[in-house]
């Protein structure tokens, strides 16, 4: 197995008051699709936020390229590398379409990545550039979000719910997007409700259920039944 | 003629509860901060520009030169150093803390300059005018009403057209999902309050030109200021200046009818559009 970009060992996490996550032990391999599955409240949402440097942590309890980032702030996250697609998109309602997606490349990291290369990838997004983000359709919202992240030319990139509240035509579209979206080298980390998609897109998958690991294996070759019993907890 | 005359120099002066309000109206925009001790920066800045003139020998407006950046810097230094603290939780932490540098600065400046009325010299610009018809409009007002004009333009400028301005309205919008953007809020907020003493320091050098001024005064133009930000409409640069221009003609045209009635006119102006627009007259109106 090549060497981790992410290592997470023993991460315990709060939501606020409440802990979310025991013990968390997971690693992404460089250029790996990862899914984290999950039930409400498994946990989900603490570990992006973790990652991310939303909530802080321990330094050593997550570390990316060999470095402990667990106690960073968000930005200085941002900056080595790691972008994320929060859940419900998350837009800035001040900012136009396209002043979204600049401020997503505004910390300068070289890639792939411009402006263009977005527009290319969802081509209605160059029609609307000069509208509020918030007059779009939910599905476009949700396209300024994954590109205003994929601006930043991320080496790894956390995809949170991308398809809550969204149609499922819609759903359809933006994982098929998804694996273009990938394959340009970088890793991934995407949680989702809707098994069959997130299984579909990654190698590999851990399930949470309430706060720890419950099951983690191939993507490819998981019996139903075991998810079942990993994702609700029954015996 | 004498009521035209009247709304023409309140026109003017509001130009200068303009440059009192746009700081204010900044620093609430971006990180919702009520900025209690905002009046007394703008008399920090009018005493920076008198200690500045009186050194060096210059001109007031060329000691802009000197006490823009100077504020500027307080500014940055402030926000880092104290501010940023308060933010976050409750609306009362930030107003409490404004609250007590406004006394700090007001003790201070009591402290170093005494409590006798000081005032600038800017020479023939005092007592220039310039005549069209019947109306003799004073060049400093006229200067001022353009400095603010260009002022609110510039900060209108750096909001919508320049990166700053792009991290400003992001990081007002959701400080979270900013800071996933590789900003950081602390910094970004210390640039904004940086702007933001930056024109309060103007502010204070034109009041300083214009009338004397003592280290007791901030609270007054704290007032105005407010009024002018809530008359047009809270987020709205613009909207400020419209704010500051009726703030100011309700004034004069209240001194015309008895010079008693000038501060009062303008309060009760304020209070009769605050009872009907509750937003102010030009709220913004996306977000």
């Amino acid at each position: 197995m090549p060497d981790p970009i992410l290592q997470i060992s023993g991460l315990d996490a709060h939501y606020g008051d409440f802990q979310a996550l025991f013990g968390v032990d997971l690693d992404v391999a460089e250029g790996e699709v990862l899914a984290i599955i999950g039930a409400n409240g498994a946990g989900k949402t603490t570990l992006l936020r973790s990652i991310s440097g939303l909530t802080q942590n321990a330094p050593d309890m997550i570390q990316y390229r060999r470095a402990p980032i667990g106690g960073l702030r968000a930005d200085e996250v941002a900056n080595l590398g790691i972008a994320l697609v929060p859940e419900g998109r998350q837009l800035f309602p001040s900012l136009s379409v396209e002043e979204n997606l600049i401020i997503g490349g505004q910390i300068g990291r070289k890639g792939p990545w411009s402006l263009q290369a977005v527009y290319d990838l969802f081509p209605i997004l160059k029609e609307r550039r000069a509208q509020q983000s918030t007059s779009l359709s939910g599905g476009q919202q949700q396209m300024v979000a994954i590109g205003r992240a994929l601006m930043a030319n991320p080496d790894l990139i956390l995809f949170d719910e991308i398809s809550l509240g969204l149609a499922p035509i819609i759903i359809k579209d933006i994982y098929d997007a998804l694996p273009g979206i990938i394959g340009e080298g970088m890793s991934a980390l995407i949680v989702e409700q809707d098994i069959s998609k997130a299984l579909s897109v990654s190698s590999r998958f851990y399930c949470l259920q309430e706060g720890r690991v419950s099951l983690c294996g191939a993507s490819a070759t998981v019996a139903r039944e075991d998810i079942s019993r990993a994702y609700f907890g029954v015996a | 003629m004498e009521w035209v005359n009247a709304i023409v120099q309140g026109t003017l002066l509001g130009g200068l509860y303009a440059l009192f309000a746009a700081g204010l109206s900044l620093i609430f925009g971006v990180m919702r901060l009520v900025n209690i001790a905002h009046g007394d920066f703008i008399v920090l800045g009018a005493y920076l520009g008198l200690s500045v003139t009186t050194i060096l020998g210059i001109h007031p407006l060329v000691a802009l030169v000197f006490v823009v950046p100077c504020m500027a810097m307080i500014g940055y230094i402030l926000q880092r150093g104290i501010l940023n603290q308060t933010l976050g939780g409750d609306l009362l932490s930030p107003l409490l803390v404004t609250f007590g540098l406004s006394v700090i600065l007001q003790n201070a400046l009591l402290e170093i300059y005494s409590a006798d009325p000081q005032k600038m010299n800017a020479g023939a610009l005092e007592t220039a005018s310039v005549s069209l018809g019947d109306l003799s409009l004073g060049v400093l007002p006229l200067l001022t009403f353009g400095i603010a004009v260009a002022v609110i333009a510039a900060l209108q400028w750096t909001f919508y057209r320049t990166a700053l301005g792009r991290a400003f309205r992001a990081t007002s919008d959701n400080q979270e999902i900013a800071q996933l953007m590789g900003l950081n809020r602390r910094h970004i907020f210390g640039m904004a309050m940086a702007l933001a003493l930056a024109v309060t320091a103007i502010a204070g050098i034109m009041l300083g030109i214009r009338t004397s001024f003592d280290p007791s005064v901030g609270g007054g133009r704290l007032i105005f200021g407010f009024e002018a930000v809530i008359i047009g409409g809270l987020g709205n640069l613009w909207g400020t200046l419209a704010g500051g221009v009726i703030l100011g003609v309700a004034q004069t045209i209240g001194a015309k009818i008895d010079p008693g009635w000038q501060l009062l006119a303008g309060h009760i102006v304020f209070l009769a559009i605050l009872a009907v627009r509750p937003n102010g007259l030009f709220p913004r109106v996306s977000g």
